[in-house]
């Protein structure tokens, strides 16, 4: 059976909590639960004007891969509402080859 | 007419059918949230109810993108706190919960005999107009002013200042208001062949993915970045743009028009301004290249913080790059000398020849020109003459016709030139928001012997003030119009649901309108409003409602082509046909024709005596992604992502003031002090801490002697005065000095 999986580019994501949001909607998930969190990377410095400072959405326990919507040809909330437009949704197959760049992260759901 | 217009291809009509849910395109424009009027789909069951709402992958605008505030719409509309019917109060009660339902009918006639009262017995300039930010009121609300014959349409912000600073100063200069173009007046936006990636994306003055301000849509900036743009960030806050940008220059607050001389001086001096532009189609570069040259980069270094290669290194990126789009903000308008800031901004993309050009700077194409209002010829000339600073601040003449809000503060309680009798107070907060010195403001309003509010939740403005309270629609709740900031298209806010009594602004408006002068609005309905805008369109209402968004024409470099001015010929729509950078409307006006800067005062350059007791440079109003200016704060989820009043202060600084992470602090100045929730973090300097505003606590007690939604202690605007520019915009919201001492 194939996997799905969620590419996130980190290099994009500014951390505008949409998709936690989009998807406690999507689910009816109370406040404090999450089918996907933000975690904040930084901010600190590194050297003189290089700091990191990082937003990386990871899909939690609670992802469903929204199969409900996908069912309805639609892809998942979190895909839709990304406002960096920085995570896509498919078949791990598909996109294991496309994290090969530094900040682009692959979660297995 | 249809050819005129771009549309979208649409593969259903604006309402169908999915699954058991109803589903109803439109925009979300607004309230509650921010000036953009994203493109939405509304899903609606079978009993009528609103039950999801998501971002519209056709509409070019936000392209299916939305933020967690209209994400989670459904919490605003039926929020319990809603206001649902109309209300009244007797003046004696002002402040206190004693509130009596009454019809529409019955609040709309009080509203209708008071104004009415007062006109008769001191002029119609007794009542005053008054609205906030960028909701669909502007249009309607100046109608319903000038029809009833009051010049004194305002805004409760010392200097008007946020974006009124800019769009006067642009359009006295330049003779249009110039936005950064990210294609988004196409509706094949980033793939039209005319439109092309900016060559640096220059964001000053705001965080814009987090602010969304005047009209554009804050990722944007991120779009163009991935089409690889450039990134400069002028900002005190060393935000996430400004740890991804290609020059990020840490600036000190209220010192941005120092920082534009000196890169003005640069570029001039290294001569890398576009000089056939310059040539042809600007006005005193001389002058101007003399002023800036009084700004070498030590000086400015020292003036700004910022160190002077990162100036000069930005500067030459912006010069040499093939275009640049400021992304420039509020910060500006918010210093006391806006109008000279915001000038030698806009030297920096004018002398570079980004204007109406591919990537740089356009004037936004409008339906409804914005700024105007509607119907300017309603008012009596006698009337017009007696707006409120039209005889201080010559400015007032360009851009929104508002009246001085300096000025009118004074006039309430000086009753001189003539006093101010009534307010109408539409779906704004003012003394929880904008205002500044919020005693004063409540002191002076106090006086006035007849209030109207109109709002979406009882807010602190309306429980000290009101004396008739009419409850607004949210956008599901209402159809109307797009015709807002930046490029405008023809865009439909479709109903899906009604709330109690509420009724939109526009049909408040319109009802208002027909009591107080049913010449000036003939209309049965909304609709048929909204036809009377549209007129010029060819399309009706309910044709654009299923075409929406329309995209009108749009074309580069319209000076060129006599496209700007009345006359039909080249060049800018100023006195001398050119863009001034020595302004000549400045000149007559008695202004400084080029720009300066000034300290801001109090300030570190200013007032260094007041450091010992104030050592810190606070900036106020800082953007939270779930809240927009006062509003959001009874929204379960909303409020849960930024529950307090914050102030982010260098750890460094706070180690030293004994405070942790946290813990709750007093932010004192000469004038007052609030409270705020230390948040340490390195983003800012040592010697400067940035707070969010515009908070109250609706789960607290309302009544005026129990703390109006517990405002007192936690309104920034007590630290802060009336004291606006010298042209009548701009004031030191984003500049303060204050303490900071744990509570």
């Amino acid at each position: 059976m194939s996997k799905y999986a969620l590419l996130i580019d980190t290099n994009w994501c500014t951390g505008c909590h949409t998709c936690e949001m989009a998807c406690q909607i999507e689910h009816g998930y109370p406040m404090d639960e999450f089918g996907i969190k933000l975690a904040h990377i930084g901010p600190w410095q590194i050297t003189e004007d290089n700091w990191q400072d990082a937003w990386v959405p990871v899909p939690t326990e609670q992802c469903d891969t929204c199969a409900m919507r996908r069912a309805n040809g639609k892809p998942p909330t979190c895909v839709s509402h990304c406002q960096a437009q920085c995570i896509e949704f498919g078949e791990v197959g598909e996109l294991a080859g496309r994290a090969n760049e530094r900040g682009i992260s692959l979660f297995v759901i | 007419m249809d050819d005129l217009y771009t549309l979208v291809d649409h593969e259903k009509p604006y309402r169908y059918k999915e699954g058991d849910l109803t589903v109803t395109r439109g925009s979300a424009w607004n309230g509650p949230g921010c000036h953009l009027g994203c493109g939405v789909l509304l899903y609606t069951n079978d009993d009528g109810e609103l039950v999801k709402v998501e971002g519209d992958p056709e509409n070019p605008y936000n392209q299916g993108r939305l933020c967690v505030r209209c994400l989670d719409t459904l919490e605003s509309v039926y929020n319990k706190d809603r206001l649902l019917h109309p209300m009244k109060r007797a003046r004696e009660d002002r402040g206190k919960d004693k509130w009596e339902r009454i019809s529409w009918e019955e609040a709309l006639d009080i509203v209708a005999d008071n104004l009415n009262r007062i006109k008769e017995e001191y002029g119609a300039e007794s009542v005053i107009f008054q609205q906030g930010t960028g909701r669909d009121i502007a249009p309607w609300i100046t109608r319903l002013c000038w029809s009833f014959g009051s010049p004194n349409y305002c805004f409760g912000m010392s200097g008007m200042s946020c974006f009124l600073p800019r769009v006067a100063g642009c359009a006295a200069t330049t003779g249009a208001m110039w936005v950064a173009d990210y294609s988004q007046q196409f509706a094949d936006r980033y793939d039209d062949p005319e439109w092309e990636v900016p060559g640096v994306v220059v964001v000053w003055g705001n965080n814009p993915v987090v602010a969304n301000s005047d009209g554009a849509y804050g990722h944007w900036v991120i779009d163009v970045m991935k089409r690889g743009a450039k990134l400069i960030t002028v900002d005190p806050r060393r935000t996430w743009l400004a740890n991804h940008s290609d020059a990020y220059l840490q600036i000190r607050p209220g010192t941005d028009a120092a920082l534009a001389l000196g890169m003005l001086n640069v570029i001039i001096k290294e001569k890398l301004y576009d000089e056939d532009f310059v040539d042809r189609w600007c006005y005193g570069f001389e002058e101007l290249a003399e002023r800036a040259s009084s700004f070498p980069l030590d000086k400015v270094e020292e003036i700004t913080w910022v160190p002077k290669e990162k100036i000069a290194n930005a500067a030459r990126l912006i010069a040499t790059s093939k275009s640049a789009a400021f992304q420039w903000g509020v910060a500006i308008d918010m210093t006391k000398e806006a109008i000279p800031a915001g000038q030698a901004i806009a030297a920096l993309f004018e002398i570079t020849g980004n204007i109406d050009n591919p990537g740089g700077m356009i004037a936004p194409p409008s339906i409804l020109p914005y700024s105007g209002g509607w119907g300017q010829e309603l008012i009596p000339q006698a009337q017009k003459e007696k707006r409120i600073g039209l005889d201080k601040y010559a400015l007032l003449n360009f851009g929104f016709q508002m009246a001085s809000t300096d000025e009118l503060v004074k006039t309430i309680e000086t009753e001189d030139p003539y006093p101010i009798k009534a307010a109408w107070i539409q779906t704004t907060n003012p003394i929880a928001n904008t205002a500044p010195d919020p005693e004063r403001t409540l002191n002076a309003y106090r006086k006035l012997d007849f209030i109207a509010c109109v709002d979406l939740y009882m807010t602190p403005t309306a429980m000290a003030l009101a004396d008739v309270l009419l409850p607004a629609a949210m956008f599901p709740e209402r159809d109307g119009i797009r015709c807002g900031d930046n490029a405008q298209r023809g865009e439909a806010i479709n109903k899906v649901v009604s709330v109690g009594e509420c009724r939109s602004d526009q049909e408040i408006n319109l009802e208002l309108g027909k009591r107080l002068n049913p010449g000036a609005w003939p209309w049965r309905d909304v609709e048929e409003m909204y036809g009377e805008v549209l007129a010029c369109t060819g399309m009706t209402f309910s044709e654009l409602r299923e075409k929406a968004p329309a995209y009108l024409p749009f074309t580069y470099r319209k000076y060129e082509k006599g496209m700007l001015r009345g006359d039909g010929q080249p060049g800018f729509n100023t006195s001398t046909g050119r863009i001034e950078l020595w302004s000549t409307f400045y000149d007559q006006a008695g202004l400084d024709p080029l720009p300066y800067f000034e300290e801001p005062t109090p300030g570190p350059g200013s007032t260094p005596e007041l450091l010992d007791e104030y050592p810190l440079v606070v900036t106020t109003g800082a953007r939270n992604w779930s809240m927009f200016h006062s509003e959001h704060r009874q929204v379960p989820r909303l409020r849960n992502m930024h529950p307090d009043p914050i102030i982010q202060i260098n750890p460094k600084t706070a180690r030293d003031l004994g405070i942790e992470q946290g813990d709750w602090v007093w932010v004192e100045n000469q004038r007052g002090r609030c409270k705020r929730k230390a948040e340490l973090t390195p983003i800012v300097d040592e010697r400067v801490c940035s707070t969010d505003a515009a908070w109250w606590f609706p789960e607290e007690p309302g009544a005026e002697d129990e703390g109006l939604f517990g405002m007192w202690d936690v309104n920034i605007g007590k630290l802060i005065g009336y004291e606006p520019g010298k042209a009548g915009f701009g004031s030191n919201y984003k500049t303060l000095l204050c303490k900071v001492y744990k509570a």
